[in-house]
């Protein structure tokens, strides 16, 4: 269970654009420790965003993505004052969904 | 995907045995990784893992900066202007293991994203996208002054 996400998201012209900001340390599984043991890899695997229960995205992440992942996007629809909610699961079975209202 | 019931036998006693003596702790056994596409170390075996080489399209804008001092934070962001594109995926041609990111655009959601990734080098950055069910790819050169991957 990691740090709650900073979620934006606005309705503009029928479209509503979506930032997240997750808190997550993204470890790629490349680097060592201070006695050459190899960190291994805890990454967020997936992340569902849902908008009125209905998926707006979905997407799978490697190692590669950056700590604390930003991701940005935006669908059709959405109004003022609904809510959309982000969930992401990590490689070992953490996971976190936090919710934010369309403004 | 098929897999046997004796595949599935042989690689979860593998792993089982491997736990059982003490040389991989079962976190790291749960952490390894099982998607194809992800596990690849190379830039063809990811495609592979999507269904084979794109076709290049201009219609897919990668946007991504020229130099980039810390590897470790590169923005990156794509455009597709193909009609139904319904996936795209970021791919980083000189990293460890090329695949990056893969989003998934239910009908509804327009085909752009944006996310940083690293890039452990100087590298292409490759965006493929899906649309009607066929593969097209666009790709831009970002130069890395500091690596963002081992250390």
């Amino acid at each position: 269970m990691g740090n709650p996400m900073r979620i934006r998201a606005k309705s503009a012209n029928g479209e509503t654009t979506v930032r997240v900001l997750m808190s997550h340390r993204m470890e790629g599984g490349q680097r060592k420790d201070a006695n050459g043991n190899p960190i291994p890899p805890h990454h967020i695997n997936t992340v569902t965003a849902k908008h009125n229960g209905k998926v707006v995205l979905s997407a799978d992440w490697g190692p590669a993505v950056s700590q604390n992942p930003y991701l940005a996007f935006s669908f059709k629809g959405g109004a003022k004052g609904e809510t959309v909610e982000i969930n992401w699961v990590d490689n070992k079975g953490d996971s976190r969904t936090d919710t934010a209202t369309i403004s | 995907m098929n897999i046997t019931r004796r595949d599935a036998l042989r690689t979860t006693g593998a792993l089982g045995t491997l736990v059982s003596l003490g040389l991989i702790t079962t976190e790291q056994a749960m952490a390894a990784e099982s998607r194809p596409a992800f596990a690849s170390k190379t830039l063809s075996g990811a495609l592979e893992a999507i269904g084979g080489q794109p076709a290049t399209s201009d219609q897919i804008e990668v946007i991504a900066p020229d130099i980039a001092e810390n590897g470790a934070v590169v923005p990156v962001a794509t455009v597709s202007k193909l009609p139904n594109t319904s996936d795209v995926w970021f791919l980083v041609e000189k990293n460890p293991q090329p695949m990056a990111a893969h989003f998934a655009f239910p009908n509804g959601t327009t085909a752009e994203v944006k996310t940083r990734v690293k890039m452990g080098q100087t590298s292409d950055v490759i965006v493929v996208a899906k649309a009607d069910g066929k593969l097209y790819m666009a790709k831009k050169e970002t130069k890395v002054t500091l690596g963002g991957c081992g250390g």
